[in-house]
């Protein structure tokens, strides 16, 4: 196992390398350039020019790309073109807000999926059965701008019940009732697409075990219906689930773009969109950076897990 | 002698898209404490479907629509679920014709072994792994210490079919239902696999209720054997008069197309011209009569019962019920049937 897993970290260096090299070109083929962006507009060319000089942007692309990369091996991710902050304290201080409203969404998410999803597949073409399904498909296509807003203005606005936005009300950072508040709504919002989607999977997952011989097996033993179904189907059913929830890890650093747009959470989407809008692509090179690394990592991840569920799969 | 299990003219039928479509009718049988009674026929027939409803496997679309199935003095098909449960695994067991797929593929072999020892002896952990040790070292399986702990994929086919007899044995069931057991297996595994059923068998008084398209395995196993064709009984009778004289045209080709040895090597193998009619559109009159080189009008119009034609031999035939006599030696098979 562990020759295995230092085989594939060292894969990961040249993807890592690789996929760097891509979003580096795509990010300074955007039309526009950070120096427009920040200076104001009625400056000398002279100015703009020598703010550019600064910032190394006339130097050619791939001394550019070097520089960054000379930077990176000393631990070091550069500073903001538009807050000149150190990028790694920005992302230090997102990670966290997001984290925790993506974990406690995919959480929420698997809470709610994971019993509709049984039901479903055991009880196939039931009334339960559609209604399971024909909701899943509304929670998968509701747009979360939509959803967020509706949930906003209904318990927000209408109802002033909880709170429209942000992490926390000013003054009172340390309550953790005040906290909560501020978590139910993006969480739902987020928590439907989630749901919606693993009932689907659980469903179809658990319908592609029931009919396989081993239950049979089981139940000829004499076992209730509930252990045939919760012990030997979904263990089996839950293996290709645990690829699906691997696959989930990087958005859980990456943040959910529009909701936290939505919600005002100082997250990782919040900063990716922000970065974006002002060319800042130091900060969008780490973002890209932290992405393609836990997405290699959740790969290896997952692997590993599923060679624990899956006694057939085994790493030398 | 009081029959253990008396399946007495069951009509299976699945729900498939809002119609019923009908598997298995008017099928008798009874098995007697501790013998061994063959069923063969055709793939399609319903021997796998005739087994299932007696442990109450049908799945939700199936259901025995009509007759009975006694086991000792209770109906199975009117008992309560979980007197159903009671009886599987424990009072009657069951094997199944795919030993690769049979077992779970995530439990260990001691998980699974365990389960059902628990459940029915209501054994504690300990007790309930010492004997399942026990029954695996009794159906030869070596290293049965660390086997527990391995998973079905490191078994080989011949070895999971062990798994699954120990399993289906631990709790000494008074019938156990073999469905094709050694189908899956290679030849000398099937050998041992059946003689290691007969010895266990011997040991505990079971009686086994054993399935196979295999005329050879039958001659070797069963004391009683019952013929199905298209969801029906077509002929019971015990294995000697059965291979000596058939009386059913369909069994007759049923012989005849066994390879014998001894006879000549350009001699063609006899086989049943035509094939089994589907489920949906069986014909009218005997469900034979389409390829039976004997049929008359009446085949074709009226439906044959199944007779006895001595003791303990029954045929479902207007030709044996009419004449009575006519046997196989009228005429030779090979003619027939090719
Ligand atoms: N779940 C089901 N739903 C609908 N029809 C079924 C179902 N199971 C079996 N049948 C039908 O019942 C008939 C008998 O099937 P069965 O499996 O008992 O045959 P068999 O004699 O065991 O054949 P084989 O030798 O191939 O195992 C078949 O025509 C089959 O299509
Ligand atoms: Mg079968």
């Amino acid at each position: 196992m562990v020759p295995y897993i230092i085989r594939r970290l060292l894969i990961a260096i040249p993807v890592l390398f690789g996929v760097m090299v891509v979003n580096f070109i795509i990010i300074n083929m955007a039309p526009g350039n950070p120096v427009d962006m920040y200076v104001d507009p009625n400056s000398s060319p002279e100015l703009l020019e020598m703010r550019k000089e600064q910032l190394g942007l006339n130097d050619p692309l791939y001394i550019q790309f070097f520089h960054w990369l000379g930077n990176l091996a000393q631990g070091n991710l550069g500073y903001s073109f538009s807050t000149y902050e150190p990028v790694s304290k920005m992302i230090f201080e997102r990670i966290g807000p997001t984290f925790e409203l993506m974990g406690l969404a995919l959480l929420a998410g698997l809470i709610i999926a994971l019993p509709i999803g049984i039901l479903s597949a055991v009880k196939q073409y039931s009334k339960l059965d559609y209604l399971a399904t024909g909701t899943s498909f509304f929670g998968i296509s509701i747009p979360h701008f939509f959803l967020g807003l509706g949930l906003i203005y209904i318990f927000a606005v209408q109802l002033q019940i909880l709170p429209a936005g942000g992490m926390s009300t000013l003054g009172s950072e340390d309550n953790f009732l005040d906290k909560v508040q501020h978590l139910i709504l993006p969480v739902i919002v987020l928590a439907v697409g989630i749901s919606g989607q693993y009932v689907r999977y659980v469903r179809a997952s658990l319908l592609e075990v029931l009919g396989q011989d081993y239950l049979r097996t089981a139940r000829a033993k004499g076992l209730k219906e509930f252990v045939v179904t919760n012990k030997h189907a979904l263990k089996n059913a839950l293996i290709p689930i645990i690829t699906i929830i691997g696959m989930e890890i990087p958005f859980l650093l990456g943040g959910a773009v529009i909701t936290e747009q939505i919600f005002q959470w100082p997250g990782m989407g919040q900063l990716t969109i922000q970065s974006i809008m002002s060319r800042d692509y130091p900060t969008l090179m780490a973002l890209n950076l932290l992405t393609a690394f836990m997405v290699l990592f959740a790969n290896l991840l997952t692997d590993i897990v599923y060679s624990f569920v899956d006694p057939r799969i085994k790493y030398k | 002698m009081k029959p253990l299990l008396e399946v007495n003219q069951i009509q299976i039928a699945f729900e498939s898209d809002s119609e019923e479509v009908i598997s298995v009718e008017e099928v008798s049988f009874s098995v007697n404490p501790g013998e061994t009674i063959g069923i063969v026929g055709e793939s399609g027939c319903g021997k796998s479907v005739t087994s299932l409803s007696i442990m109450g496997l049908l799945g939700k679309n199936g259901k025995v629509n009509k007759g009975q199935i006694l086991f000792g003095e209770e109906d199975l098909t009117k008992v309560s679920n979980q007197r159903i449960r009671d009886i599987r695994g424990n009072e009657i067991s069951m094997i199944f014709q795919e030993p690769m797929t049979s077992l779970n593929p995530v439990f260990t072999i001691g998980n699974q072994m365990i389960e059902g020892i628990k459940l029915h002896l209501k054994m504690n952990p300990k007790a309930a792994k010492e004997y399942a040790v026990e029954m695996l070292k009794k159906v030869g399986i070596p290293r049965a210490n660390e086997i527990m702990k391995e998973y079905p994929h490191a078994l080989s086919g011949g070895m999971r079919q062990r798994v699954m007899i120990a399993m289906a044995l631990a709790c000494k069931p008074k019938l156990l239902i073999a469905d094709e057991p050694t189908t899956a297996l290679d030849v000398t595994i099937q050998a041992q696999i059946l003689e290691l059923m007969k010895t266990l068998q011997k040991e505990s008084n079971t009686a086994i209720m054993l399935i196979t398209h295999d005329l050879g395995v039958i001659a070797e196993t069963a004391d009683r054997v019952i013929v199905m064709y298209a969801g029906q009984v077509v002929e019971e009778a015990d294995v000697f008069t059965l291979f000596k004289e058939p009386k059913h045209p369909y069994t007759q080709g049923l012989m005849a197309s066994i390879p014998h040895l001894e006879y000549e090597s350009e001699q063609r193998l006899a086989s049943i011209p035509g094939s089994v009619p589907s489920i949906k559109h069986m014909p009218a009159g005997c469900r034979f009569h389409t390829r039976c080189p004997y049929a008359t009008e009446r085949c074709e119009q009226e439906q044959p019962r199944l007779k006895d034609v001595q003791a303990g031999h029954k045929v479902r035939c207007w030709l044996t019920e009419e004449d009575g006599l006519r046997t196989n030696s009228d005429q030779p098979k090979e003619e027939i049937f090719t």
